[in-house]
């Protein structure tokens, strides 16, 4: 039987609904719905089903502010076991380096952990360091763009299928390890209707601050990062002419051969 | 002289191109601000790919050479990335935003408390020598400059396709480098790999590109593609639900293409993946929706029914009918 299966999972706004105000220099997340990433969704789901196959104790943890409590409570819906939250002030403007480490500490603290998921990057800034990043911190191997774990063998070992370019590769892992798990690689679960009621009005959300990880203000955030954004600008699409063709099937695809000739 | 080191990735001896990309632009860096651009070449039998490597921009190329490194293992490339940074120190390394080179950079980063840059569009140093770059988010709507602080070695992922591969006349030196360690894998091991064609479009000059609006009918939108003499491409969903392989994928996620034309078909125009036709000539694009975000990218936008334009526009390009 397998020990915990931890998910980090992180709350992004989705991209299409992000605006920003070129005057102002500013990225407005308001209007934007939240979602969790859709990558860290796909995670869970592999989460899960080892959980059905091997056994072993599904939690969910993220790094975010108290209101993505509702996003914890989904992924404890779709059938995670248990969800923390860490959360403080203090960890505002991380970059990939204290997020890795605290990350890491709290996992450290859960303990007894034998395989660790991702989201193979996150739609926001999408940097996809995060997964190596904790592998560094906890001292295990991790494996990155990986579409499955096919089996898991009682010799603390666990076959893992790896995109790479043009195909995939089959590994071979020690536990514990990291993975980075491809998006859209399985179609995540919709909650059970009865397990959702629970988790919104029932279910105990554990809540951690640095102090509770041991860690100091000056070991994240802002000053804990490697990395500063100096300046922020809006990609503008390029001038297009933007011509809208209508009619019949018949003419719109002659139009079309019209355009196409003359790269034929 | 500080050293700005390319990470020049390969698998069974055949060099990634991109990692080319990174090293031609090193170059440039290194001439404008005084480094010596080193390119960091492991494999297995690959010293005498040295000299194709090392025309790119480098003054030198460090060479390691063992049978545990003919393909990319993280466990076994981040070990020896740390034992050359320890001998050496250098000012920055380069990866490209290939999968392994971020792989690989995300581990470094950590191990060395040092600041990286995540697949930047643009590359430069500050007066203090720190790394500066452009870095797109939010699906590529948004770009941050981003900065390292103080950190050395300092870290950047390049996307791939955004610099251009040159050759230098200038003479460079191979080392061959003997780390003293055992090179066997502890815990990571590769048990197969399955490789099919691939077929790099971001390099192609004419791409149909295909969206959910074609219900995943590759069989049409391949025909179409072999009579206009183009490649196929994809939007992120289709190649999600498995109908094409993630090689072909267009946008933040995937490739940037620069082709003469672009005909995409049934794609909605996603942030994530209009962000890879920005750099495309000619965008022609077909959709039911004639107010759908695609409108934006497009030079043409043909309003109607993917399958029944299309099928008659096949029957003009074979000539079976005339226009």
């Amino acid at each position: 039987m397998l020990r915990n299966i931890i998910v980090a999972l992180k709350v992004v706004p989705k991209p299409e609904e992000v605006t920003f105000n070129p005057e102002t220099k500013t990225v407005d997340r308001s209007k934007a719905r939240n979602e969790i990433n859709p990558a860290d969704k796909n995670a869970l789901e592999l989460a899960l089903r080892l959980k059905e196959k091997y056994g072993g104790k599904v939690i969910v943890v993220s790094m975010g502010p108290p209101i993505w409590d509702k996003y914890l409570r989904l992924a404890v819906a779709m059938g995670a076991d248990d969800a923390i939250l860490i959360s403080d002030r203090a960890l505002a403007g991380s970059d990939t380096f204290p997020t890795t480490r605290t990350l890491a500490t709290a996992i450290k603290k859960i303990g007894n952990y034998d395989i660790i998921l991702c989201g193979e990057e996150s739609s926001d800034g999408g940097t996809g360091q995060v997964p190596p990043g904790i592998g560094e911190w906890l001292d295990i191997p991790h494996i990155t763009f990986i579409s499955d774990i096919i089996e898991i063998s009682e010799d603390g070992w666990a076959e893992v299928k790896r995109t790479i370019k043009g195909g995939h590769e089959i590994l071979k892992v020690k536990l514990p390890f990291i993975a980075a798990v491809e998006l859209g690689c399985n179609t995540p679960r919709f909650p059970d209707f009865r397990r959702k009621r629970w988790a919104d009005r029932e279910f105990q959300l554990t809540i951690w601050n640095i102090g509770d990880l041991g860690l100091n203000p000056e070991e994240v955030g802002l000053k804990g990062s490697k990395t500063i954004v100096v300046d922020l600008e809006e990609v503008r699409p390029p001038e297009r002419k933007r011509e809208v063709l209508t009619g019949a099937p018949d003419e719109l695809a002659k139009k079309l051969y019209e355009l196409l000739k003359g790269y034929l | 002289m500080e050293e700005l080191w390319v990470f020049i990735e390969q698998d069974e001896g055949e060099v990634e191109e991109s990692s080319l990309e990174v090293l031609s632009k090193a170059r440039e860096l290194g001439d404008k601000y005084g480094f010596e651009v080193v390119a960091i070449f492991l494999g297995d039998g690959v010293k005498n790919k040295a000299e194709e490597v090392g025309k790119h921009g480098a003054s030198k190329v460090l060479v390691v050479d063992n049978p545990n490194l003919r393909h990319y293992n993280s466990e076994l490339y981040s070990k020896v990335m740390e034992k050359l940074i320890m001998k050496y120190n250098p000012n920055t390394v380069l990866f490209s935003a290939t999968r392994n080179g971020r792989d690989l950079a995300g581990r470094i980063a950590v191990k060395f408390k040092s600041g990286l840059l995540a697949h930047v569009i643009s590359l430069d140093f500050d007066e203090s020598k720190d790394l500066v770059g452009k870095v797109p988010g939010f699906g590529g709507n948004i770009a941050a400059v981003v900065k390292c602080i103080e950190s050395r070695p300092q870290l950047a992922t390049v996307t791939p396709g955004v610099f251009e591969i040159k050759e230098y006349k200038s003479t460079f030196e191979v080392i061959e480098e003997d780390l003293g360690v055992e090179l066997e894998p502890k815990n990571i091991k590769i048990l197969s790999k399955e490789k099919g064609e691939y077929i790099d479009i971001s390099k192609s000059e004419k791409v149909v590109v295909a969206g959910m609006g074609t219900g995943g009918r590759m069989d049409l939108v391949e025909e179409l593609a072999k009579l206009l003499g183009a490649d196929v491409g994809v939007t992120r969903p289709l190649a999600d639900i498995g109908v094409a392989p993630r090689d072909i994928q267009i946008g933040s996620t995937g490739v940037t293409l620069k082709s003469k034309l672009a005909l995409i078909l049934g794609a909605s125009g996603a942030p994530h993946f209009t962000s890879g036709i920005k750099d495309c000539g000619l965008v022609i694009t077909v959709n039911k929706d004639p107010e759908a975000p695609i409108k934006e990218y497009s030079d043409y936008l043909v309003v109607g029914d993917i399958f029944e334009i299309i099928p008659r526009l096949v029957k003009l390009l074979r000539g079976e009918e005339n226009a």
